[in-house]
């Protein structure tokens, strides 16, 4: 598979103009993604991840300051004018959102929302245009799709809405399908079916995807590969499998041991990693995780520790992998 | 009819009721006889109390309430103290100015204002924005009735386009009566216009925020087309009802600039009906203004539920 890469972001940085002065969100994230292939971020709440999905986009503030290299296809994405990037959103990359109850516009049918960006992209009639909507609404599993292409939004649940929302994303039947949390607003009884819906999708259109996540569990089920986001850095990356396997980075390792887990005995209080996430606005000059590590030394918080390989594409932004791997990796 | 029509229709018609009871009770609680006052302190009571036969003034309240109610069925509202002519004569006169002053008024408004709220907000803490606020807040300061004199000072004295003030009424074609009314039209336009293009741009901005602007950015659509599909439509309901309120006002609250511009309108009528104490003609207007309020407010809600979708079905 020496294929060229679909979508390849190189040294990515995203600052962000906040009140509080400019915040380095991303900073030196790099990574490739093939065609058909799945990439998941996973991390807490503002650890730059979906920064990252809107910097792919185009969709984050004019204020937002972006550098490195974004291209898709070999075309370069930074910088380009809205009207030509206008012309590739929900037409090769799509992205599906958080909220499904806002995600929509209250005040236009379901048909007309998921037939927009056809009518958009594509030469298709209006008639076309929602001939494709129902079949989509249809195959995103919304039931009775043909009676309900004209109702509105507040007429369904969050998890049909959800639906709508990936029935539309899919529309144009784009090459890379970005999904940020698509399942964090949704009961958990529906998480599960939107997930298999997705990753279905994914696998009968042959779309790339990139899946965010704070949530180790969806990201192990449903991505090849992954990415462990912390402070606006990639702290580890590589295949799930392995990262699994053997967690290199302390946080990476932090996070796993926080997860809820059935069977625990009754009382037993869930682990979690101490300290808070650094204010973007004023990181520290060292390794981003350095305040809440345990094993952190003077000379992580000298300069961002380098990437280093621990193994086959496999890769953690940490120089102290000799103790945090030798503990017998996850560590109890 | 679905029963958000029927019900506000209900509303209507109970607020009206209302509205009629409160002017009718508190305009018969003023101290003072009609006779009395139109005939003189030196009358005789024997001619003051056959005048108060003559007005109906001795029956029973609820009689003369009922007489009243049953009168604006028919049309019929009586004769004014004064004058001695119909009432509704009186204000159908008035009217036919008033009524076209205030939509005249009301549509340079929201030209106005919904070009300055929409471009400011398109343009958000941009040099234009800045700008065109800065001149709103100049016209939320201006008093109306100055600026109506900088105006005829302008057009009339020194260009001599339009003249400065009375009203050629409409015998003579459209055009003399729409130029008569266009300085004072625009007078009252421009602080309407400065209040309603804030309002305008603070709905907008707000709507920007929402998620399905994100969503419709993703979908491919660039910024101004997200602006007119998207947002335009979310942001008219507060739009609307200021817009309602401003309407309600110019109906009846353009006494000021109808002294400015030498206008016999509504406002001026109830002005000289009180100073009169000709009661019978401002219980009238009142009533009149009120219903005209609650209506211009009943079209209001029900444009709501067509801009809305999810207003006509959370009554269903």
């Amino acid at each position: 598979m020496s294929e060229a890469p679909l979508i390849e972001v190189k040294d990515l940085g995203v600052t962000l103009n906040t009140s509080r002065g400019p915040a380095q969100a991303v900073r030196g994230v790099s990574f490739a993604l093939r065609r058909g292939e799945t990439l998941g971020l996973v991390g807490e709440s503002g650890c730059g991840k979906s920064v990252t999905a809107l910097a792919l986009m185009g969709l984050l503030h004019e204020s937002a300051v972006i550098s490195g290299s974004i291209r898709l296809d070999g075309a370069e994405l930074v910088g380009l004018p809205d009207a030509a990037y206008c012309k590739l959103r929900g037409n090769r990359i799509s992205m599906i959102f958080q909220e499904p109850m806002t995600a929509l516009n209250p005040m236009h049918t379901i048909g007309h929302q998921v037939a927009e960006p056809l009518l958009r992209h594509t030469g298709v009639s209006a008639t076309q245009a929602r001939q494709e909507a129902i079949a989509l609404l249809d195959r995103v599993g919304l039931p009775d799709a043909a009676k309900r292409v004209d109702a509105y939004p507040h007429q369904f649940s969050g998890g049909q809405r959800q639906r709508i929302t990936i029935a539309m994303a899919l529309a144009c039947q784009p090459d890379v399908l970005i999904a940020d949390e698509p399942t964090t607003a949704l009961d958990v009884t529906i998480q599960g079916q939107i997930l298999d819906l997705i990753a279905g999708l994914v696998a009968e259109r042959g779309m790339s995807m990139i899946l965010i996540s704070h949530d180790l569990g969806v990201i192990a089920e449903n991505v090849e590969r992954m990415m462990v986001m912390y402070g606006g850095t990639v702290v580890e990356s590589g295949e799930t499998d392995a990262v699994f396997t053997r967690m290199g980075h302390p946080y990476t390792q932090g996070l796993f041991r926080a997860r809820p887990r059935l069977g625990a005995r009754k009382g037993t209080r869930l682990k979690t990693i101490a300290g808070t996430v650094p204010e973007l606005a004023d990181l520290p000059a060292g390794c981003t995780f350095a305040d809440r590590c345990t094993i952190a030394e003077a000379r992580c918080r000298a300069a961002l520790p380098a990437v280093v390989d621990v193994g086959a594409a496999h890769g953690v932004r940490c120089i102290r992998t000799d103790v945090s791997m030798a503990a017998g990796g996850v560590g109890a | 009819m679905s029963v958000f029509f029927l019900r506000r229709i209900l509303t209507l018609v109970a607020t009206l009721v209302a509205a009629s009871l409160i002017i009718f009770l508190v305009l018969d609680a003023l101290p003072g006889n009609a006779a009395q006052m139109l005939m003189g302190a030196d009358a005789s009571p024997d001619a003051v109390h056959a005048l108060t036969v003559k007005l109906g003034l001795d029956q029973p309240l609820t009689v003369r309430y009922l007489l009243w109610i049953r009168g604006m069925a028919v049309g019929d509202l009586g004769n004014s103290y004064v004058y001695g002519t119909p009432v509704a004569g009186l204000i159908a006169e008035r009217l036919v100015l008033t009524i076209p002053l205030a939509i005249m008024s009301m549509l340079i408004t929201v030209v106005l204002a919904l070009a300055a709220g929409i471009y400011t907000a398109a343009n958000h803490n941009k040099l234009g924005d800045v700008g065109v606020m800065s001149l709103t807040q100049i016209g939320i300061a201006l008093p109306n009735f100055w600026f109506a004199i900088l105006l005829i000072l302008l057009f009339s004295v020194k260009l001599q386009l339009l003249s400065a003030g009375g009203f050629a009424g409409w015998d003579d074609g459209i055009w003399p009566g729409i130029r008569s009314l266009l300085l004072p039209a625009i007078s009252l336009a421009v602080v309407q216009a400065a209040i309603l293009a804030r309002v305008t741009r603070s709905a907008v901005l707000e709507v920007l925020r929402e998620d399905f602007v994100r969503t419709a950015r993703a979908k491919g659509l660039g910024k101004r087309e997200v602006l007119w599909r998207h947002v335009l439509r979310n942001a008219m309901i507060p739009v609307m009802t200021v817009m309602g309120l401003q309407f309600a006002n110019l109906l009846a609250g353009t006494i000021v600039i109808e002294n400015v511009f030498y206008l016999p309108g509504l406002g001026r009528l109830i002005f000289q009906s009180i100073a009169n104490r000709d009661l019978i003609v401002v219980r009238n207007c009142v009533m009149l203004l009120a219903a005209m309020v609650v209506i211009v407010n009943f079209v209001v809600d029900v444009l709501y539920a067509f801009i809305d979708p999810r207003i006509k079905v959370a009554n269903l």
